[in-house]
């Protein structure tokens, strides 16, 4: 059975869907949640902490969508706020100093548009999380899991190998955003789907990420436990691989595999 | 010193002839200001000023009006002159997503403006130091940020670490070229990682931000400077006002987004009028300048 684009936008977006933190409880043990970015904020966008993977500690950064309307508002529908991505710098640059692997998972519809995110620097926190991943001497796994919105999504997929689940999409920009910019008519945006090339299908073509997560019919919620041994199979190879290199072999092809693009 | 004759002194300016009838006043301020007359209109006061005049006061009005400067006009103004050397003149994108219309809509751009895409990089000196130094023309696809533009962006700062010279870069850009989706997209992470090494090499990098900066530019390249510098009442930010507007279902204040607000909040270093951005580049440019790394200059 294959969705079409627009399928696969409105089952990425469903409230059904398992979250990042639906991943961290089902793929690792121990999970101790840590907060706030040290200079302005706690976001509650983005989940971050520290778990085993099996016996490996690793720091893992979610984004999080809420389950219910209530979650969802103090979550801002996985809409980071500048904070939100200094959080995942700094736990990030922790993971550095501990030799510990990090592991993102990615949904959002994108960074958030507001006053206080400008204010803040949206575009420089942003900007300073590409920089610093691609020289982060630790390795980095992405997953994006649902929506990957933009520049939000790109802040923490900046890694040595970057998957996609099977009914994921991830994007320049909303296909509503994108058919408003280019269609000047938002509620084209299901042409604009199809235009966008916005699938796991479509980016594994191009290269852009490293391969695809089966999800059974239907989509994740239908079989959980199905997706997430996927996902833990898919980790638990490439931390071998990635750990059996050396750190300047690892970040030489982390920069080859962006340049290329 | 010789720049000073470029100095304009005085400002030849007259009235606008303002008895039009409304419609008419308005199709015409839509029209571009491209100063190839005698006379330019200034979108900011309404004054005529001799094109001349204005060129040779860095296309400023005395209202405080910024003119549209275009790359070659942008270099001009900031090289020694003669210094110039292009690099990748003719780097076009390949249309990675085989986008309907792009091809045929780039193809047109290319022949009204004569430009490949929305930006110029080379190598040049500044005051006889030699530096490599991109600009974005805003009059391609609004500077909008594609493959090409990603590319030579990453070229130039892979070149710059190899020969130890610093970059600086000229930014004007609606952001991410929407026609190459996934792909603009990645330019972002492929141009900062070119700056991350640049940088790791401990090696200056000058941004100068100009109107428009927005969007997947300012969330890469931009934002990324050791220094960075901005044009005064420049338009900067990560998501565009009308975005923002619509999202929070308010009216945004006055000043919101402009270089003077992120100079207040932090994320300018200094804001500098252009007639001062030779000047103050060229002494950065001192500043960084190790004698035992000198490059002969060919």
């Amino acid at each position: 059975m294959d969705l079409t684009p627009w399928e696969k936008v409105k089952l990425a977006r469903m409230p059904i869907r398992p979250t990042g933190l639906d991943y961290i409880e089902w793929i690792f043990k121990g999970f101790v949640e840590l907060h706030g970015d040290r200079l302005y904020s706690e976001d509650r966008a983005i989940v971050g902490g520290l778990a085993f993977f099996d016996d490996i500690p690793v720091t893992i950064i979610a984004q999080q969508k809420g389950r219910n309307t209530k979650e969802n508002i103090a979550r801002n529908f996985s809409m980071p706020h500048p904070e939100g991505y200094r959080k995942a710098l700094r736990l990030m640059k922790q993971a550095e100093k501990f030799s510990r692997p990090v592991i993102c998972f990615i949904d959002t519809p994108g960074a958030f548009c507001g006053i206080g995110a400008e204010e803040r620097g949206q575009g420089e926190a942003i900007a300073t999380n590409l920089a610093e991943m691609m020289m982060l001497r630790t390795p980095i796994i992405s997953v994006v899991i649902s929506e990957g919105g933009s520049g939000g999504a790109l802040a923490l997929g900046v890694a040595d190998k970057v998957y996609m689940l099977e009914h994921a999409i991830y994007s320049i920009l909303s296909p509503e955003g994108f058919a408003s910019i280019l269609y000047k008519d938002s509620t084209k945006a299901e042409s604009a789907a199809n235009d966008m090339k916005l699938t796991a299908q479509d980016l594994y073509k191009f290269g852009v990420i490293d391969n695809i997560i089966p999800e059974p019919l239907g989509g994740a919620h239908n079989d959980f436990e199905f997706v997430t041994g996927k996902v833990r199979d898919v980790i638990s190879s490439d931390l071998k691989e990635l750990m059996s290199l050396s750190i300047d072999e690892m970040l030489e092809s982390r920069y080859k595999k962006f340049r290329n693009m | 010193m010789s720049r000073n004759l470029f100095k304009a002194k005085q400002y030849a300016t007259s009235k606008v002839y303002r008895s039009r009838p409304q419609e008419l006043k308005g199709s015409e301020e839509e029209k571009p200001n491209v100063p190839q007359g005698i006379m330019t209109k200034c979108s900011g006061c309404g004054n005529v000023i001799y094109t001349k005049l204005l060129m040779k006061n860095y296309k400023m009005c005395e209202c405080g009006f910024y003119f549209k400067v275009s790359a070659n006009e942008r270099l001009a103004m900031i090289l020694d002159e003669n210094t110039f050397v292009e690099i990748d003149p003719q780097l076009t994108t390949r249309d990675p997503l085989n986008f309907p219309g792009y091809g045929d809509k780039l193809i047109k751009t290319q022949t009204q403006t004569g430009l490949v895409d929305g930006l110029v990089t080379g190598k040049g000196l500044i005051f006889g130091l030699p530096t490599y130094i991109g600009v974005m023309d805003a009059s391609f696809f609004m500077g909008s940020m594609g493959t090409a533009i990603g590319e030579k962006l990453a070229r130039m700062f892979e070149k710059a670490t190899e020969e130890h010279l610093p970059v600086i870069v000229y930014t004007a850009s609606g952001g991410a070229r929407m026609q190459e989706g996934i792909f603009s997209l990645m330019q972002m992470v492929k141009v900062s990682a070119a700056v991350a090494k640049h940088s790791e090499a401990g090696l200056l990098y000058i941004t100068v931000l100009t109107n428009p900066t927005t969007g997947g530019v300012t969330a890469s390249f931009a934002m990324l400077g050791d220094i960075i510098l901005a044009e005064p009442g420049a338009l900067i930010g990560f998501a565009g006002p009308r975005v923002i507007e619509q999202t929070i279902g308010q009216k945004l204040p006055e000043g919101f987004q402009r270089s003077e607000f992120l100079l207040e909040h932090g994320f300018v270093d200094k804001i500098v009028t252009r007639d001062k951005q030779k000047d103050t580049i060229g002494l950065l440019i001192k500043l960084h300048y190790k004698e035992e790394e000198r490059i002969v200059w060919t």
